[in-house]
Protein backbone atom coordinates (compact mmCIF):
# COMPACT_ATOMS: atom_id res chain seq x y z
CA UNK A 1 0.00 0.00 0.00
CA UNK A 2 2.45 2.40 1.22
CA UNK A 3 4.72 1.31 -1.71
CA UNK A 4 1.94 2.41 -4.66
CA UNK A 5 1.61 5.36 -2.54
CA UNK A 6 5.24 6.25 -2.87
CA UNK A 7 5.08 5.16 -6.60
CA UNK A 8 2.35 7.31 -7.73
CA UNK A 9 3.43 10.83 -5.48
CA UNK A 10 6.82 9.98 -7.77
CA UNK A 11 4.28 10.38 -10.75
CA UNK A 12 3.14 13.20 -10.16
CA UNK A 13 6.33 14.59 -9.34
CA UNK A 14 7.58 13.74 -12.84
CA UNK A 15 4.60 15.33 -14.75
CA UNK A 16 4.61 18.29 -12.49
CA UNK A 17 8.50 18.58 -13.47
CA UNK A 18 7.23 18.31 -16.91
CA UNK A 19 4.42 20.99 -16.76
CA UNK A 20 6.58 23.21 -15.05
CA UNK A 21 9.34 23.11 -17.90
CA UNK A 22 6.77 23.51 -20.45
CA UNK A 23 5.44 27.02 -18.53
CA UNK A 24 8.86 28.28 -18.46
CA UNK A 25 9.45 27.52 -22.21
CA UNK A 26 6.52 28.91 -23.05
CA UNK A 27 5.95 32.26 -21.04
CA UNK A 28 7.10 34.95 -23.21
CA UNK A 29 8.94 36.70 -20.03
CA UNK A 30 10.78 34.98 -16.93
CA UNK A 31 7.98 33.50 -15.28
CA UNK A 32 8.12 33.34 -11.40
CA UNK A 33 7.79 30.68 -9.03
CA UNK A 34 4.17 32.52 -7.50
CA UNK A 35 2.45 32.36 -10.97
CA UNK A 36 3.75 28.79 -11.94
CA UNK A 37 2.43 27.54 -8.09
CA UNK A 38 -1.18 29.25 -9.06
CA UNK A 39 -1.13 27.97 -12.48
CA UNK A 40 -0.39 23.94 -11.87
CA UNK A 41 -2.34 24.59 -8.19
CA UNK A 42 0.78 23.57 -6.45
CA UNK A 43 2.96 24.52 -3.19
CA UNK A 44 5.46 27.29 -3.90
CA UNK A 45 7.88 25.38 -2.37
CA UNK A 46 7.15 21.84 -4.17
CA UNK A 47 7.68 24.10 -7.39
CA UNK A 48 11.13 25.56 -6.18
CA UNK A 49 12.27 21.69 -5.83
CA UNK A 50 10.93 20.87 -9.34
CA UNK A 51 12.80 23.98 -10.75
CA UNK A 52 15.50 23.34 -9.08
CA UNK A 53 15.74 19.71 -9.88
CA UNK A 54 15.07 20.72 -13.54
CA UNK A 55 18.34 23.51 -12.99
CA UNK A 56 20.66 20.11 -12.07
CA UNK A 57 19.23 17.84 -15.00
CA UNK A 58 20.23 20.86 -18.06
CA UNK A 59 23.57 20.90 -16.33
CA UNK A 60 23.70 17.26 -15.89
CA UNK A 61 22.91 16.01 -19.26
CA UNK A 62 25.56 19.19 -20.40
CA UNK A 63 22.19 20.82 -22.51
CA UNK A 64 22.44 23.38 -25.14
CA UNK A 65 19.89 25.14 -23.04
CA UNK A 66 20.25 26.51 -19.72
CA UNK A 67 16.91 27.54 -17.03
CA UNK A 68 18.03 30.54 -15.17
CA UNK A 69 16.67 32.72 -12.64
CA UNK A 70 16.09 36.71 -14.10
CA UNK A 71 14.05 39.19 -13.40
CA UNK A 72 12.51 37.76 -10.71
CA UNK A 73 11.02 34.79 -12.82
CA UNK A 74 12.64 31.94 -14.83
CA UNK A 75 13.40 31.39 -18.37
CA UNK A 76 15.00 29.00 -20.82
CA UNK A 77 17.73 30.26 -22.73
CA UNK A 78 20.45 28.91 -24.87
CA UNK A 79 23.79 28.62 -23.46
CA UNK A 80 26.74 31.56 -23.83
CA UNK A 81 28.99 28.52 -25.11
CA UNK A 82 26.83 28.02 -27.81
CA UNK A 83 26.68 32.12 -29.30
CA UNK A 84 28.79 31.35 -32.50
CA UNK A 85 26.28 28.64 -33.72
CA UNK A 86 23.13 30.32 -33.15
CA UNK A 87 24.37 33.12 -34.57
CA UNK A 88 25.43 31.70 -37.66
CA UNK A 89 22.11 30.17 -37.96
CA UNK A 90 20.31 33.21 -37.15
CA UNK A 91 22.25 35.50 -39.35
CA UNK A 92 22.63 37.96 -36.98
CA UNK A 93 25.54 40.31 -35.15
CA UNK A 94 25.49 41.29 -31.96
CA UNK A 95 23.27 44.91 -31.82
CA UNK A 96 25.22 47.84 -30.61
CA UNK A 97 25.19 48.67 -27.27
CA UNK A 98 24.15 52.12 -25.56
CA UNK A 99 26.16 54.96 -25.90
CA UNK A 100 28.48 55.73 -23.02
CA UNK A 101 26.34 58.58 -21.82
CA UNK A 102 23.20 56.54 -22.33
CA UNK A 103 25.02 53.52 -19.80
CA UNK A 104 26.81 55.98 -17.38
CA UNK A 105 22.75 57.34 -16.83
CA UNK A 106 21.43 53.55 -16.90
CA UNK A 107 24.31 53.62 -13.95
CA UNK A 108 23.44 56.88 -11.91
CA UNK A 109 19.55 55.81 -12.21
CA UNK A 110 19.89 52.26 -11.09
CA UNK A 111 22.05 52.67 -8.14
CA UNK A 112 19.74 55.78 -7.12
CA UNK A 113 16.32 55.27 -7.95
CA UNK A 114 13.72 57.16 -7.70
CA UNK A 115 16.02 59.78 -9.10
CA UNK A 116 15.34 63.01 -10.89
CA UNK A 117 17.29 64.45 -13.69
CA UNK A 118 18.72 67.46 -11.76
CA UNK A 119 19.95 64.66 -9.28
CA UNK A 120 21.55 63.04 -12.33
CA UNK A 121 23.41 66.05 -14.00
CA UNK A 122 24.82 66.47 -10.58
CA UNK A 123 26.36 63.48 -10.75
CA UNK A 124 27.38 63.19 -14.27
CA UNK A 125 28.08 67.14 -14.53
CA UNK A 126 26.55 66.77 -17.76
CA UNK A 127 22.70 66.99 -19.11
CA UNK A 128 21.18 63.79 -20.04
CA UNK A 129 18.22 64.55 -21.84
CA UNK A 130 18.94 62.61 -24.69
CA UNK A 131 20.18 59.52 -22.85
CA UNK A 132 17.30 59.57 -21.04
CA UNK A 133 14.70 59.76 -23.91
CA UNK A 134 16.60 56.60 -25.73
CA UNK A 135 16.74 55.05 -22.51
CA UNK A 136 12.82 55.52 -21.87
CA UNK A 137 12.44 54.21 -25.66
CA UNK A 138 14.55 51.17 -24.99
CA UNK A 139 11.96 50.69 -21.98
CA UNK A 140 15.23 50.55 -19.87
CA UNK A 141 13.32 52.78 -17.24
CA UNK A 142 10.52 54.02 -16.36
CA UNK A 143 8.87 57.28 -14.59
CA UNK A 144 8.00 56.55 -10.81
CA UNK A 145 6.02 59.71 -10.02
CA UNK A 146 6.80 63.07 -9.25
CA UNK A 147 9.46 64.08 -6.57
CA UNK A 148 7.16 66.24 -3.99
CA UNK A 149 9.45 69.14 -4.26
CA UNK A 150 9.99 72.70 -5.88
CA UNK A 151 8.85 71.75 -9.35
CA UNK A 152 7.77 68.63 -8.84
CA UNK A 153 10.56 67.14 -11.13
CA UNK A 154 9.92 63.52 -12.64
CA UNK A 155 11.64 60.59 -11.13
CA UNK A 156 13.05 57.98 -13.02
CA UNK A 157 13.93 54.24 -12.18
CA UNK A 158 14.63 51.05 -13.88
CA UNK A 159 12.64 48.41 -15.39
CA UNK A 160 12.28 45.36 -15.50
CA UNK A 161 13.25 45.00 -19.36
CA UNK A 162 16.52 46.21 -17.72
CA UNK A 163 16.58 43.42 -15.07
CA UNK A 164 16.21 40.76 -18.79
CA UNK A 165 18.49 43.16 -20.98
CA UNK A 166 21.22 42.77 -18.20
CA UNK A 167 20.55 39.30 -16.78
CA UNK A 168 19.81 40.26 -13.53
CA UNK A 169 17.42 38.48 -10.69
CA UNK A 170 16.64 41.67 -9.20
CA UNK A 171 18.22 44.95 -8.44
CA UNK A 172 19.70 43.06 -5.55
CA UNK A 173 21.91 41.34 -7.64
CA UNK A 174 23.65 44.90 -9.16
CA UNK A 175 26.67 44.78 -6.99
CA UNK A 176 27.34 47.36 -4.44
CA UNK A 177 28.57 50.69 -5.77
CA UNK A 178 30.99 50.59 -2.67
CA UNK A 179 32.46 47.73 -4.12
CA UNK A 180 33.69 50.34 -7.17
CA UNK A 181 34.81 52.46 -5.10
CA UNK A 182 37.17 49.64 -3.80
CA UNK A 183 37.75 49.19 -7.61
CA UNK A 184 38.54 52.96 -8.09
CA UNK A 185 40.63 53.29 -5.20
CA UNK A 186 42.96 50.43 -5.48
CA UNK B 1 17.13 40.21 -26.87
CA UNK B 2 16.23 43.34 -28.30
CA UNK B 3 16.50 42.89 -32.32
CA UNK B 4 15.96 46.56 -33.25
CA UNK B 5 19.63 48.27 -33.61
CA UNK B 6 20.75 50.72 -31.52
CA UNK B 7 21.22 54.72 -32.94
CA UNK B 8 24.56 54.65 -30.82
CA UNK B 9 27.61 52.51 -30.43
CA UNK B 10 31.12 52.34 -29.16
CA UNK B 11 33.37 50.23 -27.41
CA UNK B 12 34.64 51.11 -23.70
CA UNK B 13 38.50 50.51 -24.80
CA UNK B 14 38.89 51.51 -27.92
CA UNK B 15 36.30 54.17 -28.60
CA UNK B 16 36.58 56.96 -26.01
CA UNK B 17 38.52 59.99 -26.55
CA UNK B 18 41.90 59.82 -26.02
CA UNK B 19 44.35 62.40 -26.06
CA UNK B 20 47.29 60.78 -28.45
CA UNK B 21 50.30 63.01 -27.35
CA UNK B 22 51.10 66.76 -26.28
CA UNK B 23 53.72 69.01 -27.36
CA UNK B 24 54.45 72.38 -26.46
CA UNK B 25 50.69 74.16 -25.97
CA UNK B 26 49.16 71.56 -28.51
CA UNK B 27 47.23 68.71 -27.46
CA UNK B 28 46.92 65.93 -30.07
CA UNK B 29 43.25 63.97 -29.43
CA UNK B 30 42.01 61.21 -30.74
CA UNK B 31 37.97 62.08 -31.52
CA UNK B 32 36.03 60.53 -29.70
CA UNK B 33 33.64 60.99 -26.84
CA UNK B 34 34.21 62.04 -23.27
CA UNK B 35 31.06 61.24 -21.75
CA UNK B 36 30.68 65.11 -19.77
CA UNK B 37 33.29 67.18 -18.18
CA UNK B 38 33.87 64.95 -15.12
CA UNK B 39 35.04 62.10 -17.54
CA UNK B 40 37.37 65.09 -19.11
CA UNK B 41 38.78 65.81 -15.93
CA UNK B 42 39.65 62.41 -14.92
CA UNK B 43 41.34 61.72 -18.02
CA UNK B 44 43.52 64.61 -17.30
CA UNK B 45 44.34 63.94 -13.96
CA UNK B 46 45.37 60.35 -14.91
CA UNK B 47 47.59 61.66 -17.92
CA UNK B 48 49.45 63.40 -15.61
CA UNK B 49 49.53 60.38 -13.30
CA UNK B 50 48.36 62.65 -10.50
CA UNK B 51 46.77 62.30 -7.24
CA UNK B 52 42.90 62.76 -7.10
CA UNK B 53 43.58 63.58 -3.69
CA UNK B 54 46.19 66.30 -4.43
CA UNK B 55 45.19 67.50 -7.74
CA UNK B 56 47.61 70.00 -9.48
CA UNK B 57 45.10 72.20 -10.24
CA UNK B 58 46.93 75.11 -12.31
CA UNK B 59 48.13 72.16 -14.82
CA UNK B 60 44.97 70.35 -15.33
CA UNK B 61 42.97 73.81 -15.37
CA UNK B 62 45.62 74.75 -18.52
CA UNK B 63 44.94 71.63 -20.32
CA UNK B 64 40.83 71.44 -19.83
CA UNK B 65 41.44 74.99 -21.54
CA UNK B 66 43.49 74.00 -23.90
CA UNK B 67 41.21 70.76 -24.94
CA UNK B 68 37.79 72.65 -24.74
CA UNK B 69 39.61 75.84 -27.00
CA UNK B 70 40.22 72.99 -29.47
CA UNK B 71 37.33 71.78 -29.48
CA UNK B 72 36.12 75.21 -30.52
CA UNK B 73 38.88 75.13 -33.01
CA UNK B 74 37.48 71.78 -34.71
CA UNK B 75 34.02 73.07 -34.61
CA UNK B 76 32.79 71.08 -32.21
CA UNK B 77 30.01 72.29 -30.53
CA UNK B 78 31.40 72.52 -26.93
CA UNK B 79 27.95 71.71 -24.29
CA UNK B 80 27.78 74.43 -21.48
CA UNK B 81 28.03 71.76 -19.31
CA UNK B 82 32.22 71.98 -20.12
CA UNK B 83 32.41 75.44 -19.80
CA UNK B 84 30.69 75.92 -16.41
CA UNK B 85 33.30 73.25 -15.46
CA UNK B 86 35.97 75.77 -17.03
CA UNK B 87 34.47 78.02 -14.94
CA UNK B 88 34.91 76.16 -11.44
CA UNK B 89 38.40 75.04 -11.96
CA UNK B 90 39.14 78.72 -12.98
CA UNK B 91 37.23 79.58 -9.73
CA UNK B 92 39.40 77.09 -7.94
CA UNK B 93 42.79 77.76 -9.43
CA UNK B 94 42.10 81.32 -8.40
CA UNK B 95 41.31 80.40 -4.11
CA UNK B 96 44.37 78.34 -4.39
CA UNK B 97 46.64 82.00 -5.33
CA UNK B 98 45.04 83.36 -2.73
CA UNK B 99 47.38 83.56 0.42
CA UNK B 100 45.60 82.42 3.51
CA UNK B 101 44.30 85.13 6.20
CA UNK B 102 46.77 85.26 8.85
CA UNK B 103 43.91 86.22 10.90
CA UNK B 104 41.38 83.59 10.71
CA UNK B 105 44.04 80.60 10.50
CA UNK B 106 44.23 79.74 13.73
CA UNK B 107 40.58 79.38 14.49
CA UNK B 108 38.79 78.03 11.75
CA UNK B 109 40.17 75.10 9.56
CA UNK B 110 40.73 76.44 6.04
CA UNK B 111 39.13 74.02 3.88
CA UNK B 112 40.56 73.02 0.16
CA UNK B 113 39.21 74.90 -2.33
CA UNK B 114 39.72 71.48 -4.48
CA UNK B 115 37.78 69.66 -1.88
CA UNK B 116 33.91 70.05 -3.36
CA UNK B 117 35.69 68.80 -6.62
CA UNK B 118 37.55 65.60 -5.35
CA UNK B 119 33.84 64.62 -4.14
CA UNK B 120 32.43 64.74 -7.22
CA UNK B 121 35.41 63.21 -8.67
CA UNK B 122 35.51 60.15 -6.79
CA UNK B 123 31.60 59.73 -7.08
CA UNK B 124 30.80 60.20 -10.44
CA UNK B 125 34.01 57.71 -10.62
CA UNK B 126 32.07 54.96 -9.30
CA UNK B 127 29.53 55.31 -11.76
CA UNK B 128 31.62 55.16 -14.53
CA UNK B 129 32.90 51.96 -13.25
CA UNK B 130 29.45 50.55 -12.76
CA UNK B 131 28.22 52.05 -16.44
CA UNK B 132 31.40 49.70 -17.84
CA UNK B 133 29.89 46.86 -15.66
CA UNK B 134 26.66 47.26 -17.47
CA UNK B 135 28.96 47.61 -20.33
CA UNK B 136 30.20 43.92 -19.88
CA UNK B 137 27.40 42.02 -19.02
CA UNK B 138 25.50 43.80 -22.01
CA UNK B 139 28.99 41.92 -23.98
CA UNK B 140 27.53 38.68 -21.84
CA UNK B 141 23.79 38.82 -22.29
CA UNK B 142 24.41 38.76 -26.10
CA UNK B 143 25.63 35.78 -26.32
CA UNK B 144 22.05 34.10 -24.94
CA UNK B 145 19.54 33.63 -26.75
CA UNK B 146 15.72 33.33 -25.39
CA UNK B 147 12.81 31.62 -27.27
CA UNK B 148 10.89 34.45 -29.85
CA UNK B 149 8.02 35.11 -28.92
CA UNK B 150 4.56 32.30 -29.45
CA UNK B 151 1.67 33.04 -31.56
CA UNK B 152 -0.99 34.15 -28.94
CA UNK B 153 -4.14 36.49 -28.62
CA UNK B 154 -1.40 39.06 -26.43
CA UNK B 155 0.75 39.46 -28.96
CA UNK B 156 -0.37 38.44 -32.39
CA UNK B 157 -2.91 41.36 -33.85
CA UNK B 158 -2.02 44.11 -32.13
CA UNK B 159 0.42 47.12 -33.39
CA UNK B 160 1.41 49.94 -31.06
CA UNK B 161 0.13 52.62 -31.92
CA UNK B 162 1.67 56.17 -31.39
CA UNK B 163 1.01 59.69 -30.56
CA UNK B 164 0.00 60.59 -33.94
CA UNK B 165 -2.49 57.67 -34.52
CA UNK B 166 -3.81 59.40 -31.63
CA UNK B 167 -3.59 62.48 -33.03
CA UNK B 168 -5.76 61.48 -36.68
CA UNK B 169 -8.51 60.10 -34.41
CA UNK B 170 -8.97 62.70 -32.29
CA UNK B 171 -8.86 64.92 -35.58
CA UNK B 172 -12.00 62.51 -37.02
CA UNK B 173 -13.36 62.92 -33.64
CA UNK B 174 -13.18 66.76 -33.80
CA UNK B 175 -14.13 67.14 -37.02
CA UNK B 176 -17.11 64.94 -36.25
CA UNK B 177 -18.34 67.33 -33.43
CA UNK B 178 -18.23 70.26 -35.99
CA UNK B 179 -21.10 69.19 -38.27
CA UNK B 180 -23.37 69.14 -34.83
CA UNK B 181 -24.64 72.54 -33.85
CA UNK B 182 -24.56 73.54 -30.30
CA UNK B 183 -25.53 75.94 -27.68
CA UNK B 184 -22.90 76.13 -25.12
CA UNK B 185 -24.54 77.89 -22.15
CA UNK B 186 -23.57 76.66 -18.82
CA UNK B 187 -19.83 75.90 -18.47
CA UNK B 188 -19.32 72.89 -16.55
CA UNK B 189 -15.30 72.15 -16.18
CA UNK B 190 -13.64 69.54 -15.74
CA UNK B 191 -9.92 70.18 -14.70
CA UNK B 192 -6.87 68.14 -16.06
CA UNK B 193 -6.40 66.67 -12.91
CA UNK B 194 -10.13 65.33 -12.91
CA UNK B 195 -10.31 64.08 -16.49
CA UNK B 196 -6.73 62.21 -15.66
CA UNK B 197 -8.10 61.01 -12.64
CA UNK B 198 -11.34 59.36 -14.22
CA UNK B 199 -9.33 58.19 -16.93
CA UNK B 200 -7.23 56.04 -14.97
CA UNK B 201 -9.85 54.57 -12.73
CA UNK B 202 -11.44 53.24 -16.04
CA UNK B 203 -8.61 52.39 -17.57
CA UNK B 204 -7.02 50.35 -14.43
CA UNK B 205 -11.18 49.31 -13.80
CA UNK B 206 -11.68 47.57 -16.67
CA UNK B 207 -7.67 46.92 -18.05
CA UNK B 208 -8.46 48.79 -21.33
CA UNK B 209 -10.23 51.60 -22.61
CA UNK B 210 -11.15 52.41 -26.29
CA UNK B 211 -9.59 55.91 -27.09
CA UNK B 212 -12.91 56.71 -29.33
CA UNK B 213 -15.62 55.37 -26.96
CA UNK B 214 -14.13 57.66 -23.95
CA UNK B 215 -14.14 60.63 -26.25
CA UNK B 216 -17.32 59.90 -27.89
CA UNK B 217 -18.81 60.42 -24.71
CA UNK B 218 -17.67 63.78 -24.07
CA UNK B 219 -19.65 67.30 -25.18
CA UNK B 220 -17.54 70.07 -25.70
CA UNK B 221 -14.52 71.08 -27.63
CA UNK B 222 -13.26 71.75 -24.42
CA UNK B 223 -13.48 68.73 -22.54
CA UNK B 224 -12.18 66.96 -25.57
CA UNK B 225 -9.01 68.62 -25.26
CA UNK B 226 -8.74 68.02 -22.06
CA UNK B 227 -9.56 64.11 -22.31
CA UNK B 228 -6.92 64.54 -24.92
CA UNK B 229 -4.11 66.16 -22.72
CA UNK B 230 -4.73 63.39 -20.00
CA UNK B 231 -4.30 61.04 -22.18
CA UNK B 232 -1.24 61.63 -23.90
CA UNK B 233 -0.22 62.55 -19.72
CA UNK B 234 -1.15 59.16 -18.46
CA UNK B 235 0.41 57.33 -21.45
CA UNK B 236 3.42 59.36 -20.38
CA UNK B 237 2.99 58.99 -16.41
CA UNK B 238 1.74 55.52 -15.65
CA UNK B 239 1.79 52.20 -17.11
CA UNK B 240 -0.46 52.51 -19.99
CA UNK B 241 0.28 51.26 -23.14
CA UNK B 242 -1.41 52.78 -26.64
CA UNK B 243 -2.21 50.16 -29.29
CA UNK B 244 -4.40 49.21 -32.23
CA UNK B 245 -5.87 45.68 -33.21
CA UNK B 246 -5.48 47.06 -36.91
CA UNK B 247 -3.81 49.55 -38.69
CA UNK B 248 -5.95 52.88 -38.73
CA UNK B 249 -8.60 50.99 -36.47
CA UNK B 250 -9.44 52.36 -33.03
CA UNK B 251 -6.68 52.77 -30.16
CA UNK B 252 -7.08 51.17 -26.89
CA UNK B 253 -5.51 52.52 -23.75
CA UNK B 254 -4.48 49.46 -22.50
CA UNK B 255 -2.79 48.38 -18.64
CA UNK B 256 0.69 47.34 -18.91
CA UNK B 257 0.81 43.59 -17.44
CA UNK B 258 3.48 44.01 -14.35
Amino acid sequence: MAETAEAKEHRELNDLSRAVEALIFVADEPISIKLLAEVLEEDRELIESVVEELVNSYEERNSGLQLRQIAGGWQISTRTECHEDVRKFLKTRPSAKLSLASLETLAVIAYKQPVTVPEILEIRGVQSASAIKTLLEKRLIVTKGHKETVGRPMQYGTSKEFLIHFGLKDLADLPSIEDFEDLVSS
Amino acid sequence: MQPQPEQYSFDFHKETAEIVAESHDELKIKLGEFAGPLDLLLYLIRQEQANIFDIPIAKITDEYLTYIRMMKRLDIAVAADFLVMAAQLIEIKSKMLLPCDPMAAEEEEIEDPRKELIDRLLEYEKFKAAAEMLYERTTIEQAVFARGKIESDDNNAEISATVFDLLSVFEKILARHKDEVKMEIEREEITLADMIRNLKKRIFDAGELSVIEFFSELETKRELVTAFVAVLEIVRTESIRLMQRKTFGDIILKKVQE
